[in-house]
C-alpha cells in the first residue's frame, strides 16, 4: 500500500475509533460531533479511494466482503429461476446462469460465481470455470435469443480454470465458441465487469453490446502477478505490472474500452451493497432500454464494427 | 499468456533433436520440411520456410506489408515495448508475428496467414488480431478459402494490456462473417498455439489440423504445474490428446499438409472464381 494510502487509511480509523467512542457515551448528547467528524470520514475516504494505486484496486476487487454475483441477484433480480446444465458434461457451479427480472425487464443473467466463505470458494473454484460452464452459458443464451430477452453477464473471475480436466474436455474451444457465438447473438448483450475481469476466462462470457466496469473492478489479459513472473522473472513485481498494464477502470474507459465507469458507494461495494446493487440495476435497466429500441440488425452491427475499430498500430501504407 | 522456452541450439553442420535427442544432420533435415529423420518431431520453422512448405512456389503475394506495432499503453517492464520490438525484428526479420498475403496450393487460390511463434512468441498485439481481421475480410471479399497456420506461445500479448485481449473478439467476428457467408476457414495448430490464439480464431475453423506433437492447449504447461501442484501427465496437451479428445480434425504431417488441404477444399468451395 502507498505511503499516502496508508496515511489516509489509519487517519480513517481513527476517526472511526472517536465515533464509535463519543456513541458509546450515553451521558452526553454529541449527535452534532458525531456527524461532524462522520462527515469528516466520508470526505478522507472520498479522496483515498479517488487516488489509489492500480494494485490496490485489484486488492479491492479481490475483497473477501465484496459482493459476489450472488448478492446482486438476491438483492436486484426478482423471481430469479436458475438453469443448470450445458446438455453434454456437466453442470458448472462457477458460472451461474437463470431468468429474472431487473426492474421491469425480463432477462437472462449470467455470472461467475465466486463464493462468500471459504468452503463455498474452494467449492466454486475460486471463480475459475470449467468448458461446461462456459458451454451451460452458451446454452442458455441460445434460450435466451429465442426468447427475445436480453443477456446480463457479470463478470468476476480470476481466469478459467488452468487445469487437466478442463484442458482435456476443451476449455479453449469453449471460450473460442462462446465468443464466436456473442459477436453474433440476436438479443442484446450486456457485460459488466463487477471484480475480477481476467483473461479470457472473462471474455467467455464477456462479448456484447454493452461493456462497462464497477468503479473498482479490473479488466485484464493477464493477471498482475502472472505478467509479473513472466515479464519481471518475480511475483513480487505485481505491483509494478498491475501499473504496467493499464487496467483500472479509469484505464479502460480512457482507452475506450469500456463503455462507464459505474461508481461505487463511498468505500467501495463492500461498504453498501445495497447501494451498489441499486446503481446497477438502474444501470441495467437504462441499457436495456437503450439497446432494444435499436432494430436488430443494426444492433449486430454496431457489435461488430465496435470490436472492429480496437487495436492500435501503424498502418505503414 | 504462456510461454514455452526452448534451449538454443548453436548454428552448424550438426543440431539436436528436442523430440528424440539425437544429434542430427542438420541439411538432412532442412531436407525434410524441417522434421527429425529419427523420431518425426517437427521442428519449428520461420515465416519464410513456411510460405515455401505451403504454398506454391512465387504465388505468395503479402498483404499489408509494412504494418507495424505501435505502443499504446507505453508499457515497461525491465526493458520498455518499443525496444523489445526493435530487439524482436532484428532477431527475426519480421515487421510483426502475422504475415497475411494470397497464394496457391496445388492451383488454388487461398488467402493465407501464419504467426511465427519466434516473434514475441507469435502472440497476438493489434497488428496480429488487425491482420487476421483483414485477412478474413479479404477471403470474404474475394470468396476464397483462408488457411490460418498458428504459432503462439504467447496467446494474447501482454504489452499491449486490454487492446490485445479484445482482438480475440475482432478476429473472433470477422471470422464468424466469413463463416457465415460459407467460405471455408481451415486452421493448422503448430507447435505452440496456446491462450489467447488458441480460445479465439484457431479453434474457431470449420477444419481443424494439427502438426503432430505440437504443443497445444488454453493454459501453460507451466501454469497449469504450478496450480495443481502435480506433474503432467505424458502426452498431455500434444496435438495426439487434443485428437483423441476431439477437438481437431485431424493430425497432419508438415510434408502433407499442402496436399491435404487441397483435397478438403475439393469439398468445400462455395460458388468461388477459382
Ligand atoms: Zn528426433
Amino acid at each position: 500500500m502507498s505511503k499516502d494510502t496508508h496515511n489516509l487509511e489509519n487517519t480513517i480509523l481513527e476517526l472511526e475509533k472517536c465515533i464509535q467512542e463519543l456513541k458509546n457515551n450515553s451521558e452526553q448528547d454529541s449527535s452534532i460531533e458525531i456527524k461532524k467528524l462522520e462527515e469528516k470520514k466520508k470526505t478522507l475516504q472520498k479522496e483515498m479511494y479517488s487516488n489509489l494505486p492500480p494494485y490496490e484496486i485489484v486488492k479491492i476487487s479481490r475483497h473477501h466482503l465484496r459482493p459476489p454475483v450472488s448478492d446482486y441477484i438476491n438483492l436486484m433480480v426478482d423471481d430469479f429461476v436458475e438453469l443448470h446444465g450445458d446438455r453434454s458434461y456437466g453442470d458448472d457451479k462457477c458460472i451461474i446462469t437463470g431468468l429474472g427480472k431487473i426492474g421491469n425487464k425480463k432477462v437472462l443473467i449470467i455470472g461467475h460465481q465466486k463464493g462468500k466463505t471459504t468452503k463455498e470458494r474452494i467449492k466454486l473454484n475460486f471463480g475459475m470455470p470449467n468448458p461446461e460452464g462456459y458451454r451451460k452459458a452458451l446454452h442458455k443464451m441460445k434460450l435466451a435469443e429465442k426468447f427475445h430477452l436480453p443477456i446480463v453477464t457479470l463478470i468476476d473471475t480470476p481466469g478459467a480454470n488452468p487445469d487437466i480436466g478442463a484442458e482435456e474436455r476443451g476449455q479453449a474451444h469453449a471460450i473460442a465458441t462462446n465468443i464466436a457465438e456473442m459477436t453474433k447473438l440476436k438479443t442484446p448483450i450486456i457485460c459488466i465487469v463487477i471484480g475480477e475481469g481476467g483473461s479470457g476466462g472473462a471474455l467467455g462470457i464477456g462479448v456484447g453490446d454493452k461493456f462497462s466496469i464497477l468503479e473498482f473492478a479490473y479488466c485484464s489479459v493477464i493477471s498482475p502477478e502472472g505478467c509479473a513472473a513472466i515479464l519481471w522473472k518475480s511475483k513480487d513485481n505485481a505491483e509494478q505490472a498491475a501499473t504496467a498494464l493499464k487496467f483500472t477502470a479509469k484505464d479502460l474507459y480512457e482507452l475506450g474500452i469500456v463503455d462507464e465507469i459505474i461508481p461505487e458507494p463511498t468505500g467501495a461495494a463492500h461498504n453498501n451493497p445495497e447501494e451498489m446493487a441499486r446503481t446497477l440495476k438502474e444501470t441495467i435497466v437504462r441499457y436495456i432500454e437503450e439497446l432494444q429500441a435499436i432494430p436488430i440488425d443494426k444492433l449486430i452491427e454496431n457489435r461488430h464494427n465496435k470490436y472492429r475499430k480496437i487495436g492500435c498500430f501503424l498502418d505503414g501504407e | 499468456m504462456f510461454f514455452k522456452r526452448k534451449r538454443n541450439i548453436p548454428d552448424g553442420l550438426w543440431k539436436r533433436c528436442e523430440g528424440c535427442n539425437n544429434v542430427v544432420y542438420k541439411k538432412k533435415v532442412e531436407e525434410k520440411y524441417n522434421v527429425c529423420p529419427e523420431c518425426n518431431y517437427h521442428f519449428r520453422i520461420p515465416t519464410s520456410e513456411r510460405i515455401k512448405i505451403m504454398l506454391d512456389k512465387n504465388s505468395f503475394e503479402e498483404y499489408w506489408k509494412n504494418m507495424l506495432p505501435a505502443d499504446p499503453l507505453n508499457f515497461k517492464d525491465r526493458i520498455s515495448y518499443k525496444d523489445r520490438i526493435a530487439k524482436e525484428q532484428k532477431k527475426t526479420g519480421l515487421k510483426e508475428a502475422a504475415t497475411v498475403g494470397k497464394g496457391t496450393i496445388e492451383g488454388k487460390s487461398v488467402i493465407f496467414a501464419v504467426t511465427d511463434p519466434r516473434f514475441i512468441m507469435g502472440s497476438m498485439g493489434s497488428v496480429v488480431g488487425e491482420k487476421i481481421t483483414r485477412a478474413a475480410e479479404k477471403a470474404l471479399e474475394l470468396r476464397l478459402p483462408l488457411i490460418i497456420i498458428t504459432g503462439s506461445g504467447g496467446g494474447a500479448r501482454m504489452h499491449e494490456g486490454i487492446i490485445s485481449l479484445m482482438q480475440m473478439a475482432k478476429t473472433s467476428s470477422a471470422i464468424s462473417r466469413l463463416q457465415e457467408a460459407g467460405t471455408p476457414y481451415i486452421s493448422v495448430l503448430t507447435d505452440p498455439t496456446l491462450g489467447g490464439v488458441m480460445a479465439s480464431f484457431a479453434s474457431q475453423a470449420d477444419i481443424i489440423m494439427a502438426e503432430p506433437g505440437a504443443l497445444v492447449g488454453f493454459a501453460g504447461p507451466r501454469v497449469i504445474k504450478e496450480t495443481i501442484k502435480k506433474t503432467l501427465p505424458k502426452g498431455f496437451q500434444t496435438t495426439e490428446s487434443m485428437l483423441k479428445h476431439g477437438f481437431i480434425d485431424m493430425i497432419v504431417e508438415r510434408s502433407k499438409l499442402r496436399h491435404e488441404i487441397s483435397k478438403i477444399l475439393d469439398y468445400c468451395n462455395s460458388n468461388t472464381n477459382n
